[in-house]
């Protein structure tokens, strides 16, 4: 079984699937350091000040200007709403959420990418992994091997299980080493709040409590990794069942896509909630951002994935050891 | 007869329905150890379908496939352990080398060293140029790698579909004595499809033809071809000599050429006693021709002949 994962584990390597993500990641990371930078030092211009306290009282007094507006749509109102309550409660507690440094755009990063960006890397790593043996037609030479179907199937998922958890340790270590350059590379005990809940549109916090970053980091990126595993899953399903490359990672993109606009076209639409690709922002929870749909929660989320993961597993498992290979 | 453990190969009422469509009906075969046995049939015969069945691929509708005495379908490992093959093309993983992809596929069955992979790479001539990258090979060469991964496991049964497709005609004669020097020296059993004739004639002592995916003969190649052979007399008065060639039974085919010669399809050792009837009635016999008959025209007789029943 380890020479199985081992020939697995190459052939991903050596395709340069890992190489482009990592190319992608060193173009994107410094771009997205760059807006961060901009971003700060704008809202400093604007107010005139370095004073995070002040920069934070002036975007509470611009969100509630906003909310006098009539055309703002309820859900919109109850988010900024929320949003008002949260950075109120950065304010009276003396916390800087935006306090620069590394740790905090790595932070930053992970919860902005985990909905949609990392989702598309992982596809463009799984989505081919069984249809391109079909497509380059090697299925036949690793089909006729005194090995069981399952068993290599099983070596392609636990290598594609390592190649994600390298994906999110290369996303880890460029963020920090890159966003490093200009924020510093301090800042991973600084207080990060976490713990906040929702019930219907209020904001509970009576849950909340402060960690120190590394360890929400911590936190954030095993959420990420949970996500990017049922998304790597549910890709792997795709390239079984769909036998050309471009068919299952054109399926997998379009999926992921659907399912972040369809949280923002329709929160309302109740039972988007059952689809693994709307439960994908696990770390929403963790920050305490306002969940659009309702009755959504992190253990809900979970399940979710789960489920949609185990289905797909099985999915997969019976397509690849029963089927014909007549391609 | 036969003793079984001189099959290597035992197939036995294999079918493979697809849809409403049977696309192999009811095939049975024996290939026995050291013998290249040639499976011929038009492109859509079914070949390729029986062959996937073959290294299961393809899970038949109906029947049985043993390789050296294990069933395929119910002890696969044991079976296809004996098993080297080529299916279509030699695809191999283009961005790998030559010797990454025999090392890939050598760590799938147990127990294969490196020296062994020196050893086939040796044999099929590729030493120079193993570490360079599969997609920069020629097909020549792509075929030699593919053939030097079905020898990696020290096959009993190699099982190659089409294996001349797009190689010139130095690469087809090469590979032709390769596998006589396997089944020969080695005593591997070579089962090979294709769909050109005299390559088969050449290269394999017993054939089994297919047509719309059922097999219409087995026998070796010799006897097919010796069956009847074509012979074309030069005769003096023609009209006559046609007269008395007609009354003949063992005469299957008569056809006139020109003012002096006819064409005729009889057994060989005939040939001195229609002379001899010649001759009786003083007819001028001033040419004998015997064409050896080809595969191709026996293939392309029964296929037709199949066609109309």
């Amino acid at each position: 079984m380890f020479n199985l994962v081992y020939n697995e584990y190459f052939k991903l390597i050596r395709k340069k699937r890992m190489f482009v993500i990592t190319l992608i990641l060193l173009v994107l990371i410094p771009i997205f350091t760059y807006a961060q930078y901009k971003t700060a030092k704008n809202a400093m211009e604007q107010l005139g000040t370095s004073d995070w306290r002040a920069i934070l009282q002036q975007q509470i007094v611009d969100q509630q200007n906003r909310l006098s507006s009539s055309r703002l749509a309820p859900e919109w109102k109850e988010r900024i709403r929320l949003n008002i309550k949260q950075q109120q409660y950065y304010l009276d507690h003396d916390i800087n959420p935006t306090a620069p440094g590394a740790p905090t755009f790595m932070r930053e990063f992970i919860e902005g990418a985990i909905s949609l960006f990392l989702p598309l890397l992982v596809v463009v790593l799984a989505a081919d992994l069984v249809s391109s043996e079909h497509s380059g037609g090697t299925i036949k030479l690793l089909l006729t091997r005194p090995v069981p179907r399952w068993k290599i199937l099983l070596s392609k998922y636990f290598a594609l299980l390592l190649g994600i958890s390298l994906m999110l340790l290369i996303t880890a270590i460029l963020g920090y080493l890159i966003s490093g350059v200009i924020f510093g590379y301090k800042g991973w005990n600084i207080p990060v709040l976490t713990g906040f809940q929702m019930q219907k549109e209020h904001l509970i916090t009576d849950y909340v409590h402060i960690v120190p970053q590394w360890k929400y980091l911590l936190m954030a990126f095993g959420l990420a990794w949970f996500s990017s595993i049922a998304v790597g899953t549910i890709s792997f399903m795709a390239s079984v069942l769909l036998r050309s490359t471009a068919s299952s990672m054109g399926a997998m993109l379009a999926a992921v896509v659907a399912g972040s606009l369809l949280t923002q076209i329709a929160p309302n639409w109740n039972e988007l909630r059952y689809i693994a690709f709307i439960n994908l922002g696990l770390t929403d929870y963790l920050a305490g951002n306002p969940i659009l749909v309702e009755g959504m929660n992190l253990p809900f989320s979970l399940a979710v994935l789960s489920v949609w993961s185990l289905i797909a597993i099985i999915i997969a498992f019976i397509a690849f050891t029963r089927r014909d290979v007549t391609t | 007869m036969i003793n079984n453990q001189d099959i290597v190969l035992s197939v036995k009422g294999l079918s493979k329905t697809i849809g409403k469509r049977e696309i192999v009906r009811d095939i049975t075969f024996d290939v026995k150890a050291g013998e290249i046995f040639g499976f011929l049939g038009p492109n859509g015969a079914g070949k390729t379908t029986t062959i996937r069945m073959l290294v299961g691929l393809i899970r038949p509708s109906k029947g049985s496939i043993h390789i050296g005495g294990h069933d395929l379908q119910k002890d696969f490992l044991n079976a296809i352990r004996q098993v080297g093959c080529i299916v279509e093309n030699p695809e191999l993983y283009p961005y790998l080398t030559g010797r990454e992809n025999l090392e890939h596929f050598a760590r799938m069955v147990p127990d294969i060293s490196d020296q062994r992979i020196n050893e086939v790479v040796e044999l099929v001539e590729l030493t120079e140029r193993i570490d360079d990258p599969v997609k920069t090979y020629s097909l020549g060469m792509r075929q030699r790698l593919g053939i030097a991964q079905a020898l990696l496991g020290d096959p009993k049964l190699l099982i190659l579909d089409e294996p001349t497709n797009g190689l010139d005609p130095a690469g087809i004669r090469e590979l032709r004595s390769f596998i006589r020097h396997l089944a020969n020296e080695k005593g591997i059993s070579v089962f090979i499809s294709s769909h050109i004739l005299h390559e088969v004639q050449l290269m394999c002592d017993r054939v089994a033809i297919i047509h719309h995916g059922k097999i219409i003969q087995t026998s070796s190649v010799d006897q097919l071809v010796e069956q009847d052979s074509k012979v074309e007399w030069i005769l003096e008065p023609l009209e006559q000599g046609i007269q008395i060639l007609h009354k003949l039974s063992y005469i299957s085919q008569i056809e006139k050429l020109d003012h002096h010669r006819v064409l005729t399809r009889m057994p060989p050792e005939k040939i001195a006693e229609v002379n001899q009837q010649m001759i009786q009635h003083q007819i001028k016999v001033t040419g004998i021709c015997q064409y050896k008959q080809t595969l191709e025209d026996i293939f392309l007789k029964m296929t037709e002949g199949h066609q109309i029943v």
